[in-house]
C-alpha cells in the first residue's frame, strides 16, 4: 500500500476551518460505518443459517463494534465539544450521522449480508492499512488493529462470496442479485476527498485488485451500471437507517447513561 | 488446536462446515475466541478410526498387571545426576 499518504492528519479540531473533511468528519464517518456495519450484522445473532456462521457473524460485529467505539471516542476528542462515544452513537438523528448508505442496506438474505460484508472489507482493508502509517497516532493504533479485523472480515466474505457464487444454480442466481443490487453503493465509498487524512479515491485500485478476482472465480459478473447512490457522508441517507437508529438508541434515550 | 508452541495440539470440539477451508475458519471463530490456540488442525469426523467403548476390556485391560512395562526396574546409581 505504498501509494496511500496520509498526510493531513495532524490537522487540529481548529485547523479544519469550515469543520468539513477535517480530521473530526473523516473519523466520525469512518465510525459511523463501523458503528452501523456492527448493528445491522448483529441483526443476524440467533438467526444465521447455522450455529457456527451465527458465531462468526457476531464476532465480525463486535469487531466493528472495537473500532467505532475507539474512532467515536477520538472524534469526541477532536471536536473538544463534550461528546463521548455514548453521546455521539445515542444522541444523534439520522442526518447527523456520516456513514456510507452500503452499512445501512437492509441485511437482505445472506448472500445480500456477504456481498455487503464482502465490498465493505476491501474498503476497509486498504483503508485501515492507510491509517496505520498516519501521522497522527491515535488513528494509526486504531488502523493498526482494525486493519487485522478486516483481513479476516475480507477473507470470510470472499470465502462465501466464492462459495455461493460458484455452487448451485439457486446459490449463484442469489448470490449474482445481491452483487448487482449492493455494487451501486460502493462508489460512495470512494468519492474524492482530497483533504481528508486518507483520501478514499486513492484506495480504489486496491479495493479493484482484491474484488476483481474473487468475482470472477465466483462465476460472477461485475455489473456495469453507472448508477451510484450518494449523499450518506453528508447526512442524506435512505429512509432504512432511522429504523436501524430507533432500535440502536431506544434505551439510552429511555434510560440516560444506561449501563449493564 | 494447539495452545502455544512447543505443546502438541488437543482435541477441543467438533462443528459444522461444507468443506475444510470453512471449518477451519469456524474453528478459528468457535475456539479461539479467547487466544486459546496458535494452531489449528482440523479433520473430517468420517477420517476417524475410533476404537469402540465394547473393546474396551480387550483393548485396555491387558496393560494393568504389566508393571514390567514401566521402566521402574532398574538401580539409579549414585552420582548419575541427569538419569
Amino acid at each position: 500500500m505504498g501509494w496511500l499518504t496520509c498526510e493531513r492528519a495532524n490537522q487540529s479540531a481548529q485547523q479544519r476551518g469550515d469543520g468539513v473533511n477535517g480530521p473530526f468528519d473523516f473519523t466520525l464517518a469512518l465510525a459511523d460505518d463501523a458503528l452501523i456495519a456492527a448493528q445491522r450484522l448483529a441483526e443476524w445473532t440467533t438467526r444465521a443459517p447455522e450455529m457456527e456462521e451465527d458465531i462468526a457473524l457476531a464476532n465480525i460485529a463486535l469487531d466493528q463494534l472495537g473500532a467505532a467505539r475507539l474512532l467515536l471516542s477520538y472524534a469526541g476528542e477532536l471536536e473538544g465539544a463534550g461528546r463521548d462515544e455514548d453521546a455521539l452513537a445515542y444522541l444523534r438523528d439520522d442526518r447527523q450521522f456520516r456513514n456510507v448508505l452500503l452499512v445501512e442496506l437492509p441485511n437482505g438474505d445472506f448472500a445480500v449480508t456477504m456481498a455487503k460484508l464482502f465490498f465493505l472489507a476491501a474498503y476497509q482493508l486498504p483503508l485501515y492499512t492507510a491509517l496505520a502509517g498516519c501521522a497522527d497516532e491515535r488513528l494509526a493504533a486504531i488502523g493498526g488493529k482494525a486493519r487485522k479485523e478486516s483481513a479476516y472480515h475480507l477473507d470470510h466474505g470472499a470465502l462465501w462470496v466464492k462459495r455461493l457464487g460458484d455452487g448451485t444454480e439457486e446459490s449463484h442466481r442469489r448470490m449474482q442479485a445481491a452483487v448487482d443490487h449492493v455494487w451501486p453503493y460502493t462508489h460512495e465509498l470512494f468519492a474524492a476527498d482530497p483533504a481528508a487524512p486518507v483520501d478514499p479515491a486513492t484506495l480504489r485500485p486496491a479495493f479493484d485488485e482484491v474484488v476483481g478476482p474473487v468475482l470472477a472465480e465466483a462465476t460472477l459478473t461485475r455489473p456495469g451500471s453507472a448508477w451510484a447512490p450518494a449523499g450518506g457522508r453528508a447526512g442524506v441517507h435512505s429512509e432504512h437507517l432511522a429504523y436501524l437508529l430507533a432500535e440502536m438508541q431506544v434505551l439510552h434515550r429511555a434510560h440516560p447513561g444506561a449501563k449493564w | 488446536m494447539r495452545a502455544r508452541r512447543g505443546l502438541s495440539h488437543t482435541h477441543v470440539g467438533s462443528l459444522h462446515a461444507p468443506d475444510a477451508e470453512l471449518a477451519l475458519r469456524n474453528a478459528r471463530d468457535l475456539y479461539t475466541r479467547r487466544q486459546e490456540g496458535v494452531s489449528i488442525w482440523v479433520v473430517p469426523a468420517g477420517a476417524i478410526t475410533a476404537s469402540s467403548p465394547d473393546e474396551k476390556d480387550a483393548f485396555f485391560d491387558p496393560a494393568a498387571d504389566k508393571v514390567y512395562r514401566h521402566p521402574t526396574f532398574y538401580e539409579v546409581p549414585d552420582g548419575v545426576a541427569h538419569l
